[in-house]
């Protein structure tokens, strides 16, 4: 992993999967090992819209947008994030747990219907065919 | 100007109405207002003082925000008894002070009465009536095993259930020969204690006890007159209540013979500076224990107190109520007793335990009361046609008699404007329709606005109907969007996709939406789009809008492990299958369990072991069973004429015909089916969407049937049809629900939230009065010739493959996944 490690603003880069192995517009899990111990991360991708839509929304005009969260879900114990639903919740990306169905935002981690609970996130970002993450 | 001094004498649930509507009227300008409360509490919901001992607390019971009183300006004084009024000083006076008023209100409200009986004061005899009582039940209760309620009545049913929730072995002691005299006779009383006992609750009636002594095995012995005995550690009196008019007695205002202050029709008392409300006061030689009349003599009040011109003519006694989950409801003459020349219907089912009674004019056209034991949901109609004296359909029974169609039942458009729709707060039709009128937008906005349905809460259902049809009639539309995303109902979207061919979710968001979706409308689109065209869900358009179950054609379990269900058509499987199951099962480490369906469900299969597991089932002729699925589960059969001597028809051949037939058929939530030999119904299909039931001439056809957490009789559809016609109803019925059906609405539901009911649904279906009977065949011929197994699709293709990895950058298994064995099989955890 050393040898492809970059350094960018002064966050460590380092390439965690290829972009082939992403769903668009759904999750997938991956597996990422860190100074503190190994760590599951559920990564969604949602690829920039479809400009040919005929009614722009607010949404339309973004970019590819790539999240990386924990893909431990807290309420049930079990590693199935990256299994949920993506959506937005007044406009804002959010992935629904498939099990109990708590909404978790991908911007923060926070979840919505309890905000003292969250999933830890971490820097990612498309590098050609590789997703490099920052941990 | 120099304002009165306005005392309130009591701050239970009418005084506190009382002062609530003083403030809401902006009597705070003319009056200063001190209240005074006996108990520590402020005022509570005592009509749901039983829920102190299901969880709730002092603060959830409270009327009112801590801060009520003192941000409006009213005095409030807790834990403060008045010990008498002194009329010629006008002053009233505690032991911590005398305080002036010009005008006295009592709301003092009632005790409960305890019976002479000797011993009937000894330690752990207690009452039912406050808080603190129920604290001081719960005290006892930790020390004893039984209890004994005095007492059968509305109250003592209560404290029964309280008695019965602190875990002691109960019984009830009434003096009467039934229980609840007053609002039952001698029928509705004995199925009334059927029930009761049927909960553990010994019931004994016709018992006056003697006196209460020592016990020998428990701390009382209670002596009936009869000299038989009943040993109890806790003794909880409620045997009535009686006014609390002592203050009054002791400053000479009239009182009634048996208790009770007097008043007018303005709820003054026989000194015009006092007026008295709620259970302390007698009316026509008449107290109204329950809390509405209270309310409405707390508006009179109001009135009194503020120049107005309200009057109090007597209350209605009508009462519906839920004790230890048995429905009770009395509505006006429910006895028949008051009425000369009234006639009765009467309706008992001693299996399901319910009673029903009419008591109508003697010209059949007006009802003058009702008895309901064991099912209140004939209540709301049957107190709409007694209060608004509206005339009586040419068959009352059809009223009271079960499951009849064609009942008919009063819509909210049928009520004038005079019905009482809240009668805790008396709030008319007339008063919602002017609250929408007035700008209330939405049921929460009229709740606000008139206070309906904010007092027991019997209503909701009636309330929600009436302002529903109201903001229809007014054009108004009412908010059924799917979610934040779409502006239309599941039908509506179905609407378009149909018309405009729409394949995809992001070009129906793009055209019709807004934003990304989510987890409601996602699934629910998915599930339209699969009705319509049947492409195959794991197609790359499809594949984000599914459920997890959906994406990986199984079901997830609470530790990210999923279980699967091969297809079993009608529960026939051959004992080569059932090898492949077990040795499947054996080599994955499965946990196997058969289901409710008829087939075998396999457990904790791991993600990345899904794809080898079906390909091995699928190698052994297996299909999915879309168990992860909203769409057609099962056809459970029973073996029918090919083995039992009582069949009359091939059950299991019509099970698999029809399993087959619509395997695959995506709804807007999940189907089951079911086909029986012969009238024994041995597959019970009158608990399932679809029902079939073979004849002696045919096939008998039931609908829209539910077991599970809302179980629903099945209704006979059509009797005696050949398979051809059997399989064209159920294809046009099946199609229609797909069509109409609200996201996660059963048959059940539907049907009975379709207006016109069973009698348009077989007008469509049968006799195809919408024109749509060919389309909806072909609809369904669409989605039956584009069938194909979703596993067998998936396992084909290398990229739809991808996705069953636990992780996308390596191999190892999800660590985290941990099982123990129990049974001999394992399980999470």
């Amino acid at each position: 992993m050393n040898a492809a490690t970059a350094i960018d603003n002064d966050v460590t880069w380092q390439p965690l999967c290829r972009t082939a192995d992403l769903v668009a517009h759904s999750g997938v899990a991956a597996w990422l090992e860190t100074a503190d111990g190994p760590a599951q991360v559920a990564l969604f991708f949602l690829p920039a819209a479809d400009r040919s839509a005929s009614t722009p929304s607010k949404l339309d005009d973004r970019p590819h947008e790539i999240y990386a969260v924990d893909n431990h879900d807290p309420f049930s114990g079990a590693n199935v994030i990256a299994r949920g639903i993506v959506g937005d919740i007044g406009g804002e990306p959010v992935i629904a747990s498939p099990l109990y169905k708590q909404h978790f935002r991908l911007g923060d981690g926070r979840c919505v219907e309890k905000p003292e609970v969250g999933l830890r996130c971490w820097p990612v970002k498309l590098d050609g065919d590789r997703v490099m993450i920052a941990a | 100007m120099n304002k009165q001094r306005l005392i309130v004498i009591g701050n239970g649930m009418v005084g506190h109405h009382l002062v609530e509507q003083l403030i809401a009227h902006n009597a705070t300008e003319h009056y200063e207002i001190v209240v005074f409360g006996e108990e520590r509490h402020r005022a509570y919901d005592r009509v749901h003082l039983s829920e102190y001992f299901g969880g709730r607390d002092a603060q959830s019971l409270a009327m009112c925000d801590a801060d009520f009183y003192a941000a409006n300006g009213v005095e409030l004084r807790l834990h403060e008894a008045i010990a008498r009024i002194d009329r010629d000083a006008n002053r009233v006076v505690s032991d911590q002070g005398s305080y002036a008023y010009d005008r006295l209100v009592l709301a003092t409200g009632s005790y409960p009465f305890v019976p002479p009986i000797p011993g009937g004061d000894r330690a752990n005899c207690l009452v039912y009536r406050t808080l603190d009582d129920l604290d001081a039940i719960r005290a006892a209760a930790v020390n004893a095993n039984t209890g004994v309620v005095v007492g059968g009545g509305l109250l003592g049913l209560e404290a029964a259930n309280a008695l019965r929730g602190l875990d002691l072995d109960t019984a009830v002691v009434e003096f009467a020969p039934r229980l609840m005299p007053m609002q039952v006779d001698t029928e509705g009383g004995e199925l009334l204690r059927e029930k009761i006992e049927d909960l553990g609750v010994q019931v004994l009636t016709g018992r006056a006890t003697r006196e209460i002594v020592d016990g020998e095995a428990s701390f009382h012995r209670m002596v009936f007159q009869d000299d038989k005995v009943l040993e109890t550690d806790l003794i909880v009196f409620s045997a009535g209540i009686r006014p609390r008019d002592a203050l009054a007695r002791d400053c000479r205002l009239e009182v009634g013979e048996r208790g009770g202050v007097v008043i007018d029709d303005k709820c003054l008392t026989s000194d015009p500076a006092i007026l008295a409300i709620g259970e302390v006061a007698l009316w026509n030689d008449s107290i109204f224990g329950l809390v509405a009349p209270g309310y409405q003599m707390a508006k009179v009040a109001l009135a009194t107190l503020t120049e107005g011109e309200e009057t109090f003519r007597g209350a209605d006694m009508s009462t519906k109520l839920k004790l230890m989950g048995v429905d009770v409801g009395a509505i006006g003459d429910a006895h028949g007793d008051r009425s000369p020349g009234a006639r009765m219907f009467r309706y008992l089912d001693e299996i399901k335990q319910q009673y029903r009674k009419l008591v109508v004019s003697s010209d059949g056209k007006k009802l003058l009361g009702a008895m309901l034991v064991g099912d209140n949901g004939y209540y709301d109609t049957l107190m709409q046609y007694y209060s608004n004296g509206l005339e009586l359909p040419a068959d009352p029974a059809s009223l009271i008699l079960p499951g009849s169609d064609g009942v008919p039942t009063l819509g909210p458009d049928a009520l004038p404007e005079s019905a009482s729709i809240c009668s805790c707060h008396n709030v008319t039709k007339g008063a919602i329709c002017a609250s929408i009128d007035a700008g209330a937008g939405d049921l929460g906005a009229v709740k606000a606005d008139t206070k309906a349905s904010t007092g027991c809460g019997g209503c909701a259902a009636l309330l929600k109907n009436v302002v529903d049809s109201e903001l229809e009639a007014r054009g108004v539309e009412v908010d059924q969007s799917i979610c934040e995303h779409f502006a239309h109902t599941r039908q509506a979207l179905y609407s378009i996709v149909r018309v405009e061919g729409i394949r995809t979710f992001s070009e129906l968001i793009g055209k019709h939406g807004q934003g990304l979706g989510c987890d409601i409308c996602k699934p629910a689109v998915a599930s339209i789009l699969a009705s319509c065209f049947n492409e195959p869900i794991t197609d790359a358009a499809h594949v984000p809008l599914q459920d997890t179950n959906d994406t990986f054609m199984a079901n997830m379990q609470k530790n990210g492990t999923y279980s699967v269900v091969p297809r079993v058509p009608g529960g026939e499987i051959t004992p080569d299958k059932l090898i492949v199951l077990g040795r499947v099962g054996e080599k994955y480490g499965l946990y196997t369990k058969v289901t409710g369906g008829q087939r075998i469900d396999l457990f904790g299969a791991r993600l990345e072991d899904l794809p080898s597991i079906w390909g091995e089932l699928l190698d052994a002729g297996f299909e999915t069973g879309h168990a992860y699925a909203k769409s057609l589960r099962t056809v459970k059969s029973c073996v029918g004429s090919t083995w039992c001597r009582y069949g009359v028809a091939d059950s299991v051949g019509m099970a698999i015909q029809l399993e087959n037939r619509y395997k695959g058929l995506r709804s807007p939530h999940k189907l089951k089916l079911a086909v029986s030999g012969c009238t024994r119904e041995c597959a019970e299909a009158q608990s399932k969407d679809v029902g079939v039931i073979a004849t002696e001439n045919g096939w008998n056809l039931y609908v829209c049937g539910n077991g599970g957490m809302r179980p629903r009789h099945a209704e006979l559809f059509a009797t005696d049809l050949d398979d051809a016609t059997l399989v064209k109803y159920i294809d046009r019925f099946l199609m229609f629900y797909v069509r109409t059906a609200d996201r996660l609405q059963r048959t059940s539901v539907w049907r009975e939230n379709l207006e016109g009911g069973l009698d348009y649904l077989k007008a469509v279906v049968i006799d195809d009065s919408l024109g749509l009977g060919a389309e909806l065949e072909a609809q369904m011929r669409t989605v039956i010739d584009n069938y194909e197994c979703e596993w067998a699709g998936a396992l084909s293709d290398p990229d739809k493959l991808k996705r069953f990895r636990s992780f996308v950058n390596d191999r190892r298994p999800d660590p985290d996944i941990i099982v123990t064995e129990e049974r001999g099989q394992l399980r999470p955890a």
